[in-house]
């Protein structure tokens, strides 16, 4: 057995190659004079600079939260570049007009950006660095009126409804990563669904760190307009680095009356190295306003990379009825962290929030669910039902769960279940027992054990989740 | 086919198997019989090879290779084939799932083309009827919420999915009522053949009423204190196993 999973664990990360491109990178340092040119660069509005500096402003004052179950060496914010773009990327262009370099990028990772090729049904935004590489599929969505596109285009060709919703749901102030977000913030994409419109495909960003040493800040922002349906996923590769790279995103959903945002993740960027060498520190804040009556908004993750994962994707529950869910598979191994969970917050009468959240832990990773469930007084009739799950493959991991639970409202019911397994060498040799290697025992194992998440993501996904669970896990036994 | 020679095992520090000897010709039944504690199911598991248990010592020999060397998955590519005593559950992963994975592993161990799912769904119809089960066990998650009974069947169910050919059944008849033993019996004669043979481990006379072995064993203690014919079981049903062990002391 030892001789095969020797092999699994020396298998590389298979996106770690690097892009080699000209870029325009504004070199390492963060002040008013980098945000002015970041702005500069993207051409934007004096309403949007002004809000990028007082989030700055803002940030100057605020400390890096320390209260999640990571560890890692401090980080020195004037060391890190805060833009780059491959020179060849010109705002506005077309697909046709992309550097073949890039695209080459993309179908490397799976993303054929060429439309013919690309897969039915899905439309995609591809996000290189600071910048929109293109999307796809763009004139059927807006014959339904549907706007999906960079936000930095979006900025420049439908600012009304950026000025609208941009930092509605996570304001400029709200927390240290996200105020450093809003000051500094690059590319992400951009979706607004009109009224009555349920969107016909899926629609999905491809986030791809390439340059060394830089951050990546993207910002996404989805409106679903009152009765509008809209699913969305998001992917996430960078190369191998030895040193660690800061990923701090802001995702804003909006529900309005009656509509619907399902929101889905898969998230492998580069974790590190065995020894914990290298990665990407992925400290993001998402959140969604269930802002009309009638409204759901559902979160599904799934978290296989990163050295460090910080990420409590949130639900404000203000219109009456509205739901809100969350759906989370976190996998570490080697030495990675993760702490991550959510928040549901009921404020309408009669809101339904569902978590499910499953964590397995491998080699010395640890893993922590942090949720938070609060019912406002005029919460009447909230409930809340939440289900976490742990998972320990070998002894040298860890689990910890988080709950904290406030209910301002005598008619609330909140349901609260825990547990931790052990995944068992009695499992596993049943499967063995019937044919099956150690590594697809484990795969199978835990792919059962994260069904109800899986059972979320759109088809497509869920076999690509199932797959980087399974790479993840790889070494885990033994 | 089977030839197993003076082999001990330990689990912890303790001694289980103090050195067992015996040969499974094609074609044959074996059961094995013995008290509660005397090592049948540590045989069973060093058979199929359990991690948690070591082999210090003997040999066994599998159609002319060395069956310890190899890995557990391997053994069962190769056709060893355990109906478990106590069979595990695997919570989310359905039976179909689980079933079709395994059929293909050792499809492709031997060399064959792994096998479509419509082709996969007419063998389970087939495979199904001949343990008399419901449909809906396939879509069921792997022995999760099973009642004992039916944790049996789905064992036999497996067995006559991946047609081994050397099938060892860890007490598969405990627990279960007269008609399932009948059930779970047919099952394994049908897989019966020239080519093929089974180790029955039981407690129980009655089973080997359904499926007739050619040769009993009496384990005791880690050791085989007794072999014969199909008449040891009846013999043993009548009186009992003191008198074998006194004699084995003595
Ligand atoms: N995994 C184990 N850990 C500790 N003791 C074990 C283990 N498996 C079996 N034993 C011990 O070995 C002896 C034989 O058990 P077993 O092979 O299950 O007997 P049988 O199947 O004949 O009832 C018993 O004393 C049992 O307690
Ligand atoms: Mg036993």
């Amino acid at each position: 057995m030892s001789s095969s999973i020797e092999t699994l664990v020396n298998r590389e990360y298979q996106y770690g190659f690097v892009t080699d491109v000209d870029t325009d990178t504004i070199p390492p340092g963060l002040s008013e004079a980098v945000i002015r040119l970041i702005s500069a660069k993207k051409q934007e509005p004096a309403w949007l600079l002004d809000w990028r500096l007082k989030a700055y402003r803002r940030w100057l004052t605020m400390k890096e939260p320390h209260w999640a179950n990571v560890t890692y060496p401090p980080i020195d914010y004037q060391e890190q570049s805060y833009y780059s773009a491959p020179k060849s990327v010109t705002p506005l262009q077309s697909l046709d007009e992309v550097d073949p370099e890039l695209l080459r990028t993309y179908e490397k990772l799976g993303i054929p950006l060429n439309e013919q090729k690309f897969l039915s049904g899905v439309a995609v935004d591809a996000i290189f660095d600071s910048v929109s590489v293109g999307t796809t599929m763009k004139a059927e969505l807006a014959e339904l009126g549907i706007i999906f596109c960079s936000l930095g285009e979006a900025v420049k060709e439908h600012p009304e409804l950026v000025e609208k919703y941009l930092g509605s749901v996570v304001p400029h102030s709200d927390n240290f990563f996200a105020a450093l977000n809003a000051a500094v913030f690059s590319d992400g994409s951009f979706v607004y669904v009109p009224k009555g419109v349920r969107c016909p495909m899926e629609l999905s960003t491809y986030f791809r760190i390439n340059a060394e040493g830089t951050g990546q800040f993207e910002r996404t922002l989805i409106v679903a307009d009152e009765g509008a349906y809209v699913s969305y996923l998001e992917g996430c590769t960078a190369p191998k680095r030895s040193t660690n790279q800061l990923h701090a995103a802001v995702v804003e959903l909006v529900a309005l009356k009656d509509a619907t945002i399902k929101y889905s993740t898969v998230q492998n960027w580069y974790a590190g190295d065995k020894e914990g060498q290298g990665g990407i520190y992925n400290f993001v804040t998402k959140r969604g306003k269930c802002a009309g009556a009638n409204s759901k908004i559902s979160w599904t993750q799934v978290e296989t990379g990163s050295a460090i994962t910080w990420k409590y994707p949130s639900v404000i529950l203000q219109g009456d009825n509205s739901t809100g869910e969350f759906y989370s598979v976190a996998v570490v191994n080697n030495r990675q962290q993760a702490d991550t969970g959510t928040k549901m917050i009921h404020i309408g009468r009669n809101t339904k929030s569902n978590i499910v959240s499953k964590g397995i832990s491998a080699g010395r990773g640890q893993n922590s669910y942090r949720g938070q469930v609060k019912v406002m007084p005029k919460a009447e009739g909230a409930r809340n039902y939440t289900q976490c799950d742990s998972m320990l493959v070998g002894n040298e991991c860890g689990a910890h769960t988080f709950p904290y639970i406030e209910v301002g409202n005598n008619s609330a019911q909140v349901e609260h279940e825990a547990s931790t397994s052990k995944i068992g060498e009695d499992q596993i040799f049943y499967l063995k027992q019937r044919g099956l290697s150690a590594e697809q025992a484990v795969s199978m194992i835990v792919s059962g054990f994260c069904k109800e998440v899986f059972k979320e993501l759109p088809m497509e996904f869920a076999l690509e989740a199932q797959q980087l669970l399974g790479i993840t896990l790889e070494g885990s036994v033994g | 086919m089977l030839d197993i020679k003076d082999l001990r095992a330990t689990v912890g520090d303790k001694e289980i198997l103090k050195g067992i000897t015996l040969t499974v010709k094609p074609g044959e039944v074996h059961a094995v019989m013995g008290p509660n504690g005397s090592g049948k199911s540590t045989l069973a598991q060093v058979l199929a090879g359990h991690p948690a248990y070591e082999v210090t010592g003997g040999s066994v020999t599998y159609d002319a290779e060395d069956l310890l060397e190899m890995d557990a998955e391997v053994r069962a590519q190769k056709g060893v084939f355990l109906a478990f005593q106590y069979p595990v559950e695997i919570p989310g992963v359905s039976n179909a799932y689980f079933l079709r994975a395994a059929y293909n592993e050792i499809r492709k161990a031997r060399g064959e083309e792994e096998i479509d799912p419509m082709s996969f769904a007419d063998l389970m119809d087939e495979k199904m009827q001949l343990v008399e089960m419901e449909g809906d066990m396939l879509s069921r998650s792997v022995n999760t919420g099973f009642s004992g009974g039916e944790k049996k069947r789905n064992e036999i169910l497996q067995m006559a999915v991946l047609e081994p050919r050397l099938a060892i059944l860890d007490e598969t008849d405990s627990g279960l009522d007269i008609d399932a033993l009948r059930i779970v019996a047919h099952g394994v004669n049908s897989l019966r053949g020239p080519d093929r043979a089974t180790i029955v481990v039981t407690h129980y006379q009655r089973l080997l009423n359904y499926i007739v072995p050619d040769y009993v064993h009496v384990l005791a203690n880690g050791r085989i204190v007794r072999s014969g014919g199909k008449e040891l079981a009846l013999e043993l049903e009548a009186r009992g196993y003191d008198w074998l062990l006194e004699e084995a002391v003595a």
